[in-house]
Parts: structure tokens; C-alpha cells; sequence
């Protein structure tokens, strides 16, 4: 688990940073479709920040452009899914732990912010921080006993928590109403400024999920992210380099639930209806797909990754009795012949060394 | 009263072990999860009633049986086509035992699916061919074929774990589970044996499933969801990869189930094999009679 998740540019650092003096010549006999595709990535390396700063204004716009109940609701359930992915990706994609709870996670945020508003008639922000506190604490209490386990028996127990969870939901009556569900779920609310249009809402979740990148690119950017990357590759050598493994993950899942909580909270508070359905074992293996799907340890992947699996199915209507049996597939491909994602495989920050390189290279020359 | 929750937890225990007893089986070669295992186990059934009542139109239990000959090898071989597909690949390539449980997981998605988009979602009835009747012991009454059930489970334990340990191609199997590089160099065709494995694996997957739709007279596309589940937590019970285990494992889970519901109440009895789960594996990794887990650095 640990050599397959390590990114072999990573790897060979070093030594491509060497070997990139006698490569620069032979650059030209590249065939032409590889050679546009490096150029490319070169080019999203450079200007990383730009691109994604383009990319959020057409978010932003989005509403403007099409300001349909329906393509408002393709874009919602997008971030949705981007908030929840990138939040899983902190955990399976950076750090090498395989979950399958992150549903569960999902469905105690929300059933906290459902809770909370319909029985104390609390909303935002109070709703949204307890769904994500609740949730963070659970990821806490799941991660205490269990990030001791290794690898796949990892993955059994999180399955295991997801079912338990879910059980509580459906039998614990009085609390969450069962298999009923709880309906008129309020509304988001700021300081009496109802969300009520499906613009504002997906301004809600845009907000929700810039923040959640923000603060996962901060995270991976920090000592911390250090860290993470370090006990991914290999813990037993971070162990001895004083870094705190068993602490470290105990704080990655927990935040990492914590985020799937607030995601939680967001979807309580836009469907105003939920029920333990929705938070199944087969709604944490979609999360891992659009995970997987779009690029381990790569929160733009996470990003495409939900705008490809959610929006395509949209796209191509007939296709949506399939959906569930393609990401089957989705899942198998890529597991076969890409199994780090289809932007995992990119160190953006090794890309633009290497270019910035091979510039002096040039320069030196003539 | 008590007796007759016995025998009811020790049907409902006896579908979880035969259900065990094949995932038990690629666990022990492979280590790996095959989460897709269940969805062989639905497969099965529901090909055995496809094959007997409209493909071949007999409902008697020779139409049984030639159901669930083609039930068998149809699935043996779609086991043995996802080990071909999308598991040999991966370990060519050396591949995480991550990525491995995750392509299962895909493959569970896909089989799931399929038959859920082919047969619908309401639950389909499966004729009872046999007819057995019941036998009274004092006030417990046992079905005949809850005996037979058991016995099934019995035999398919005592069956494999002849084919593991006392013939050539189950010395082959625990020999790639020790070591599979050792295992190529004394000229044993890893991938074969890995992929017959999966193929009796499956086919043991489809008997359950027969016996099962025959137990309760009715199929529906959950069936493999919630057993399969159960049945991860009965093989972590008993010890992953062992054979005897994963039968106790599976009456065991059964037994305390049916119990629990009986004597303190039905809302929970889904979520004790979880925690039972969750508990052996905090405590004992390696289960009731599995072999003692070792982490090389």
C-alpha cells in the first residue's frame, strides 16, 4: 500500500534533475502528442495559481450564465462531491490510509445539523460548525483504537464503523426518526438572509469548497504535510525521524471527518430532507471513486475527478440507469492501469523545477 | 424456545459460513478482501432460478440440480474472468494489496448493478423443488432443510480443506500464500493456481446462493449486500483464511444474532456482527483460529 501510492517522479527526483541536462537535447525527437501534453503541464505548472483563479471565476459565473434550477442543482451535487472527495483524498490520496466511512462521516454531519435545527431551530453557522465538530470527533473516536491496525484491516473497520453508524441511524428512533428520516430541515439562514434560490445555495457550497481546498492545500503545504507525505512513503522510516505517526494520522482523519461533516451539514440543509439511505457503504464507495477517478494526492484531480463522474452521467442522459455499473468499471480501469488517478501521477511542483531548470540550461548555453 | 432460536441462529449462520468458506478460501491464497465474493454469492442464485424456470422451464428438483450445474460454471468462470481482467494485471505490476480490494470493490459495483438494471429491484420468488417437511423435536421444529443447509456448510468446509491440504493443487495454493516468488521458482504456475482458486471460490459462492433462495423461497438484489458484509465479519471472527474458521466464524455470528434478537431486541441485530467484528479485530487481529499476523519491516 505504502510503494504504490509513493509518486515515482518523487522518487527519482534527484536523480531527473541530473539527467535533465542530457535529455534537453533529445527533447525535440519527442513524439508530438507527448510532447503538447508535457508543454501542457508545464504550462498548468507554471501558472498554477492563475489557472485556478480562471477556474473559479467560472464557478462564480456559473449561476449567472445558467441560471436554471437544473444546471444549478448538476453544479451543487458537483462541489458536493469535489468537497467530499478532496476531504477523503487528505486520507486515502496524501496519507495512504484507505477508507470506507466517509459516508458515515457525511451522515453524522448531517444528521447533527438536522438535529440541531429542527429540534433547537439553530442554523448556520452553529449547525455547520457542531455537524463538523460531531463529525471530527467520530473520526477522532474511530481512529483512536483503530489507526493502530495496518492496511486492509484498516479498510474492514472503517466498513464496519460505516454500517455501525448506519444501524444507529436507522433504529435510534426518537433521535433520528428512523428509516422515516427527518424532513423540513430549514434552510441555510445568514443573520436573517434566507438562501432560498438555487443560485445562493450553490454559492454555499462554493464557499464550503474553496475553503476546504484552501485549507487542505495550506495543510500538505505546512510541517504537517510534510509529515503526511513522509508516513505515506514510508512510515517506519518517518517513525525514526521523530515524526509522530500514530498522532499525525489521529489528526489527519479527524480533520479529514471533520470537512465530510461540514459537507454533512451543506447537504442536510439543501435537500431539507434526509434518511440513513443516503449514507450507505455505496455512497462511500462513490466518494472513492471520484477520489480515486480524478488523482490520488491531488486536490485538482478530486476536483475533475467530481466535475467528470457527476456532471458526464448528466451530459449523456441515457446513460444513468448505467451510472453505478461505470463506475464499476471506473473503478476497475483504473485500478489496472492507472491506480494512482488521472492527475495523480503529476508532481506540478517537480514540473516547474524541472522547467525552470532545463531554462537556465538553455540560457547558459547560448 | 430457547432451542428452536438454536436452530433458526444456526441456519442464519450456517448461510453466513457458506458464504465464509469461499472468501475464506481466496483470503487464505491471496490476503486479499474480495468484497465482490457476495455478488458471486447473488449471482449464483439468481442464475440457478434464471436456468431452471425460464430457461429450461422445470421446475423439479432434476431441473434444480441442471440449474445449478450451469449456475456453477457460469460463475466459476465470470471469477475466474475478473481474476484474469483485473487482478492479474495488477499483480504483474506488483500493485499495492490496496489497489486489489478496490478493483473487488469495482467489480462488486458492476455485478451489483448489472442485475440489479437486468431483474429489477423487487425480489424474485425461488420455487421450492424439494419439499421436505418439517421434523418435531419436543416444541423446536426443524425444517429438513435446514438440516441440509448445515450439512452443506459441514461438507463444503471439510471439502476445500481436503482440496488445501492433501492434494497437489491445494499444496500449489498455500504454497504462493507462503511465498509466491519461492513458489514460481519451484516451477508452480502462479497464475493459474491464483485464478482456479478464484474459479472455486466462485463456485462455492453459487451454491450458497442456490441453497439459500431455496431456504427462503425468494431472492432480491440485497441479498448479497448484507450477508456479504456478515460474512467479512464471520471470517475476521473466525481468522481470516482459515477454512474451520470461517464455518464457526459463520454460526457463531448467526447463533449470537438470532439470540440477541430474540432476547433483547430486533433493532440492533444488523449492527452485533459489526461490532463483534470490530472488537476482534482491536483485540485479535488475527481471529478465533486464524494464523498469527506478522509485519516484516
Amino acid at each position: 500500500m505504502v510503494e504504490n501510492n509513493q509518486n515515482p517522479i518523487d522518487k527519482a527526483s534527484q536523480q531527473n534533475l541530473d539527467e535533465a541536462v542530457i535529455k534537453a537535447p533529445i527533447k525535440s525527437k519527442e513524439k508530438p502528442v507527448k510532447r503538447f501534453f508535457t508543454s501542457l503541464l508545464e504550462f498548468w505548472a507554471k501558472h498554477q495559481t492563475a489557472i485556478s483563479l480562471a477556474f473559479l471565476a467560472i464557478a462564480i459565473l456559473f449561476p449567472i450564465l445558467f441560471n436554471q434550477q437544473y444546471f444549478l442543482s448538476i453544479g451543487v451535487n458537483v462541489m458536493l462531491y469535489a468537497t467530499l472527495s478532496v476531504s477523503l483524498n487528505l486520507i486515502t490520496g496524501f496519507m495512504g490510509i484507505t477508507s470506507l466511512s466517509h459516508a458515515a462521516f457525511l451522515g453524522i454531519g448531517a444528521y447533527t445539523a438536522a438535529i440541531l435545527s429542527t429540534r433547537l431551530g439553530a442554523n448556520f453557522p452553529i449547525t455547520f460548525l457542531a455537524g463538523a465538530a460531531m463529525a471530527g470527533l467520530f473520526g477522532l473516536l474511530l481512529g483512536l483504537p483503530s489507526l493502530r491496525i495496518k492496511g486492509r484491516f484498516l479498510a474492514i473497520v472503517t466498513l464496519g464503523f460505516g454500517e455501525i453508524a448506519r444501524m444507529v441511524e436507522l433504529n435510534w428512533m426518537s433521535l433520528t426518526r428512523g428509516p422515516q428520516g427527518i424532513s423540513g430541515i430549514p434552510k441555510v439562514s445568514l443573520f436573517g438572509w434566507i438562501m432560498k434560490t438555487p443560485a445562493q445555495k450553490y454559492y454555499v457550497i462554493l464557499v464550503i469548497l474553496v475553503l476546504v481546498v484552501l485549507a487542505v492545500a495550506a495543510i500538505m503545504n505546512s510541517r504537517v504535510g510534510r509529515a503526511i507525505s513522509a508516513i505515506r512513503d514510508d512510515e517506519v522510516a518517518a517513525e525514526a525521524m521523530g515524526i509522530n505517526v500514530f498522532g499525525y494520522k489521529l489528526m489527519v482523519f479527524s480533520i479529514s471527518a471533520a470537512f465530510a461533516g461540514l459537507a454533512g451539514a451543506f447537504y442536510a440543509h439543501y435537500m431539507s430532507f434526509i434518511d440513513p439511505n443516503a449514507f450507505s457503504f455505496a455512497q462511500s464507495i462513490l466518494i472513492l471513486s471520484v477520489t480515486i477517478f480524478g488523482g490520488m494526492a491531488s486536490i485538482a484531480g478530486s476536483i475533475f475527478g467530481a466535475l467528470t463522474l457527476l456532471a458526464l452521467p448528466e451530459l449523456l442522459r441515457f446513460l444513468i440507469d448505467y451510472r453505478l455499473i461505470i463506475y464499476g468499471f471506473v473503478l476497475v480501469i483504473m485500478m489496472v492501469f492507472q491506480p494512482n488517478g488521472l492527475l495523480g501521477s503529476f508532481n506540478l511542483k517537480h514540473i516547474k523545477q524541472q522547467a525552470m531548470f532545463r531554462k537556465s540550461q538553455e540560457r547558459s548555453e547560448s | 424456545m430457547f432451542f428452536q432460536q438454536l436452530v433458526n441462529g444456526l441456519t442464519i449462520g450456517s448461510t453466513y459460513a457458506l458464504v465464509t468458506i469461499g472468501f475464506n478460501l481466496v483470503y487464505g491464497v491471496l490476503e486479499l478482501t474480495n468484497f465482490a465474493h457476495s455478488s458471486f454469492y447473488m449471482l449464483g442464485a439468481y442464475l440457478t432460478v434464471f436456468s431452471m424456470t425460464w430457461l429450461l422451464g422445470r421446475v423439479t428438483p432434476l431441473g434444480f440440480f441442471i440449474g445449478l450445474g450451469i449456475s456453477i460454471v457460469i460463475t466459476g468462470l465470470l471469477g475466474a474472468l475478473m481474476d484474469k481482467a483485473s487482478l492479474e494485471p495488477i499483480r504483474k505490476r506488483n500493485g499495492a494489496p490496496i489497489t486489489a480490494l478496490l478493483t473487488t470493490v469495482g467489480v462488486q459495483t458492476i455485478i451489483n448493478n448489472s442485475i440489479l438494471l437486468i431483474f429489477g429491484t423487487e425480489s424474485k420468488p425461488f420455487p421450492d423443488v424439494f419439499q421436505l417437511g418439517k421434523v418435531y423435536v419436543g416444541d423446536t421444529v426443524i425444517q429438513i432443510f435446514q438440516i441440509i443447509i448445515f450439512v452443506v456448510a459441514i461438507l463444503l468446509m471439510l471439502g476445500l480443506s481436503y482440496l488445501v491440504y492433501r492434494t497437489k493443487i491445494g499444496n500449489a495454493m498455500r504454497a504462493i500464500s507462503q511465498n509466491a516468488t519461492a513458489a514460481k521458482l519451484m516451477g508452480i504456475n502462479v497464475n493459474t493456481v491464483i485464478t482456479i482458486t478464484f474459479l472455486i471460490g466462485s463456485a462455492v459462492a453459487a451454491i450458497s446462493g442456490a441453497m439459500m433462495g431455496t431456504y427462503y423461497q425468494k431472492i432480491d438484489t440485497l441479498m448479497g449486500a448484507s450477508v456479504g458484509l456478515k460474512s467479512i465479519s464471520s471470517a475476521v471472527l473466525g481468522g481470516m483464511g482459515s477454512l474451520p474458521g470461517a464455518m464457526f466464524g459463520g454460526f457463531i455470528i448467526g447463533i449470537v444474532e438470532t439470540m440477541f434478537a430474540a432476547y433483547v431486541g430486533s433493532g440492533f441485530r444488523d449492527a452485533i456482527a459489526f461490532i463483534i467484528m470490530f472488537v476482534v479485530l482491536l483485540i485479535k487481529p488475527s481471529g478465533l483460529l486464524g494464523v498469527k499476523i506478522e509485519t516484516k519491516v
